[in-house]
């Protein structure tokens, strides 16, 4: 269980598994998360699944390296096990036919929108999908995306690829296009709050899928609250996707922040190797 | 035997003619050697030392081996007491493990968390003649650590296997206890766990300096010893379905998934960076070992860290905050020290530590500087009212009389609520309002035949003890309803 199947270099720091987990893989739909540890004093760290073949056994991680603990898990190899691995997790995306769906996702945001915008296209919407990253390099998954999606947009902030402009630079322009019924929307924090306000003022019902701080993911520690129309939820039981019009975006970041002078001082001694053979 | 023809049999009744009553109950009660406070306040060693052979002979003299054992009725396990005590005193200290080991999983475990003193302990004759109970607990660790130190541990007896699979959802208390429960009747029991150590609340919740982990591992040992089968990472209802286990041929199941959900306040702030559960900071430094060097989970070190409660879980953890290097921690408590739901010996030991204890204070609001983190809380003064439905005082705010304190981590412990996550993945299930699993009484049976439940998942937050006694109770209901 738990073994690396493969490993594919999306970019420097961002990299696809495939990781066998059979019972997962059968279990999980869009939407879920798992909750993965490497080394026996490792952390617990959620991930959002990328896709799962139930047949061959498998489920698909795209992690990006941003502390000890995602490195730690970038290192290991094709061959290597996780140490741990549990899920599905959370809730699944409510899946179903609304009419037109803007997908918009940035980063490693990326890889959890894959599941999402195949189910609602299956479900019969007429899918439009916003691909969002400062550069060409950091734009993943194009093709799989194109495959599932009515059309793709690509955003990137130096203009290196598709239109120059963040993400809801190339939402404004849809809208401005044609009517959306649903815009989903998974990436940075900073990205969804904008994301939000953005189709607030143009009441566009919005979901956000929320990327907290979690020790144990299953209810247990409430690190990963978050506030909700008012109220305190819990990203692991309650979401992880939540109305994104009702969602605190400025205590979440806040909250994110909560770890990073000791995230940073971690950082300090463990050396991050980036990944530099050849092109991507 | 039953308890009579135990204590008839020649042994005890010689024990019990060697010293007459009135010498034994002139004895004073022993002290449980413990490290001293200013040492064990910075580091995680176990605060209790346990008795020397000396100490638990005298103490074991000291019971009178009564005729009608109310002791025994204060135990949700039903352990033989006095057989064990006199088995200590007269020297036979494996005997003595055994016996505990006939009704109770995880006796080294019992020893060191059960609240004895509102249990077997407070039924105790000597209270009745003014004086101090025996000390049933500290002899309880006696004979399990002397059994583990011997490296002569027993295994209980065992049926011959029946062949029928049985399914626990969860390995803490409940779940152990019902495990070795059922594997001693010749079951084959799988154990679930959906974090990656076995132990439950006994490894994620309680300290290192009141239970060691070792210790916990040393009992699920002696459970797999025994046959008993465990499986981490998988969370049933999610990774599996109910229905998955039983293409698999299980034939029972019993959910003791505890209760998950920790409370908050919804007060003003409260999701202040440095604002969180007992669970999480409890979980970080116990299941986690944040605290150490080599962990990669960080944990926040406060200066002034005010826990949030009165409980047990609140004296963990603001033990613990002491121990990571807080030079103020604080109980926040809103009724006064009588009404603590804490055990008295836990009360005693963070005092001895350095806590301060602000009883008569609720917080109100926190406050944070620019990055979020909290700097502030705003404590209401409270006065004792009328009792209210659970007897105790109930606190009211003193109009006006609130007060501002500096904090820079504030541990909140107000009580955890059932963890929806198996209840709501299992269909069938009767859950109450309050998020429990419905079951009978008796039998721990629910409103789905073959699922049995027990422990906080029932009960919404109790002790570990009467979890243990759920799983037994379960057990023995389970045996019956299976065998029909």
């Amino acid at each position: 269980m738990n073994k690396i199947i493969s490993k594919e270099y999306f970019s420097k720091s961002v990299v696809k598994f495939e990781v066998e987990a059979p019972l997962i893989a059968k279990a999980r739909k869009a939407g879920h998360f798992v909750i993965v540890r490497v080394g026996r004093r490792g952390e617990r760290i959620p991930l959002t699944i990328a896709d799962a073949n139930p047949q061959k056994g498998t489920i698909t991680l795209v992690v990006q390296q941003t502390g000890v603990s995602s490195a730690k898990l970038c290192a290991l190899n094709e061959g290597d096990r996780i140490t741990d691995l549990v899920g599905p997790l959370g809730k699944a995306t409510h899946i179903e036919y609304v009419g037109t769906v803007v997908c918009a996702c940035g980063g490693v945001g990326t890889a959890p929108m894959l599941p999402i915008v195949a189910a609602l296209k299956a479900a019969g919407n007429s899918v439009i999908t916003v691909l969002a990253a400062r550069t060409k390099q950091l734009i993943i998954l194009e093709e799989q995306m194109r495959l599932h999606s009515d059309e793709v947009v690509v955003m990137t902030d130096d203009g290196s690829y598709g239109h120059r402009g963040l993400v809801t630079d190339g939402i404004e322009m849809l809208i401005r296009r044609a009517k959306i019924d649903l815009c989903v929307t998974i990436g940075p924090a900073v990205m969804m709050k904008f994301v939000s306000l953005l189709t607030k003022q143009h009441h566009i019902p919005t979901i956000a899928s929320l990327n907290t701080i979690m020790v144990d993911g299953t209810g247990m520690c409430g690190a990963c609250r978050v506030s909700v129309g008012g109220q305190t939820k819990f990203v692991c039981v309650d979401g992880p996707e939540f109305d994104a019009h009702e969602v605190d975006f400025d205590e979440m970041l806040m909250r994110l922040g909560g770890y990073r002078q000791l995230e940073q001082d971690a950082m300090m001694k463990y050396p991050i190797v980036e990944h530099n053979e050849g092109s991507y | 035997m039953n308890h009579s023809e135990e204590r008839a049999q020649a042994w005890r009744l010689a024990l019990r003619e060697a010293l007459k009553a009135k010498e034994r109950s002139a004895i004073p009660r022993v002290r449980m050697p413990e490290l001293a406070p200013d040492y064990r306040s910075h580091n995680k060693e176990e605060v209790n030392l346990g008795l020397s052979v000396e100490q638990a002979t005298k103490e074991a003299q000291r019971c009178l081996d009564c005729a009608h054992p109310s002791c025994m009725d204060g135990c949700p396990v039903g352990i033989h007491i006095p057989k064990f005590i006199k088995q200590i005193e007269k020297g036979d200290y494996l005997s003595a493990a055994k016996t505990l080991k006939a009704t109770s999983a995880l006796p080294a475990v019992c020893g060191r968390v059960c609240p004895q003193e509102k249990q077997c302990e407070a039924r105790c004759i000597h209270l009745k003649m003014k004086k101090e109970a025996v000390a049933i607990g500290y002899l309880e660790r006696f004979a399990a650590d002397y059994e583990r130190e011997s490296g002569n541990i027993s295994l209980p007896d065992i049926a011959p296997s029946n062949g029928t699979k049985i399914a626990v959802v969860g390995s803490g208390p409940a779940g152990l206890s019902f495990a070795g429960e059922m594997a001693k009747r010749g079951y084959r029991v799988t154990v679930f766990e959906a974090l990656h150590e076995i132990g439950g609340v006994l490894k994620y919740g309680i300290p290192e300096f009141r239970l060691p982990n070792s210790i916990v591992d040393i009992e699920i040992d002696n459970l797999r010893a025994i046959g008993v089968e465990f499986i981490n990472n998988c969370i049933v209802g999610k990774t599996i379905t109910i229905d998955d286990l039983k293409e698999d041929g299980y034939k029972g199941i019993f959910v003791g998934s505890g209760a998950g959900l920790p409370r908050f306040m919804n007060i003003k702030g409260e999701n202040l960076v440095g604002v969180m559960s007992a669970n999480e900071y409890l979980t970080r430094v116990n299941l986690m070992d944040a605290a150490a060097d080599d962990s990669d989970t960080p944990v926040l070190r406060g200066k002034n860290v005010a826990i949030i409660g009165g409980g047990n879980t609140a004296m963990d953890s603001v033990r613990t905050a002491k121990r990571l290097g807080a030079e103020r921690a604080m109980i926040v408590y809103r009724r006064s020290e009588e009404e603590m739901p804490a055990r008295l010996e836990e009360v005693k030991h963070a005092k001895e530590e350095g806590i301060e204890f602000m009883t008569l204070r609720n917080p109100v609001e926190y406050r944070g500087n620019e990055s979020g983190r909290v700097t502030q809380m705003l404590l209401q003064v409270m006065v004792l009212g009328e009792p209210d439905r659970s007897g105790r005082r109930s606190p009211v705010p003193l109009e006006g009389k609130t007060e501002w304190i500096d904090v820079d981590e504030v541990i909140v412990s107000v009580g955890v609520s059932p963890n929806p996550l198996v209840p709501q993945s299992i269909q069938g299930l009767e859950v109450s309002k309050w998020g429990t699993v419905v079951v009978h009484q008796e039998t721990m049976q629910s409103a789905v035949p073959m699922i049995f439940a027990g422990g906080d998942i029932v009960r919404g937050g109790a002790t570990v003890i009467l979890a243990m006694g759920d799983g037994r109770k379960a057990a023995r209901a389970m045996d019956e309803w299976l065998c029909e």
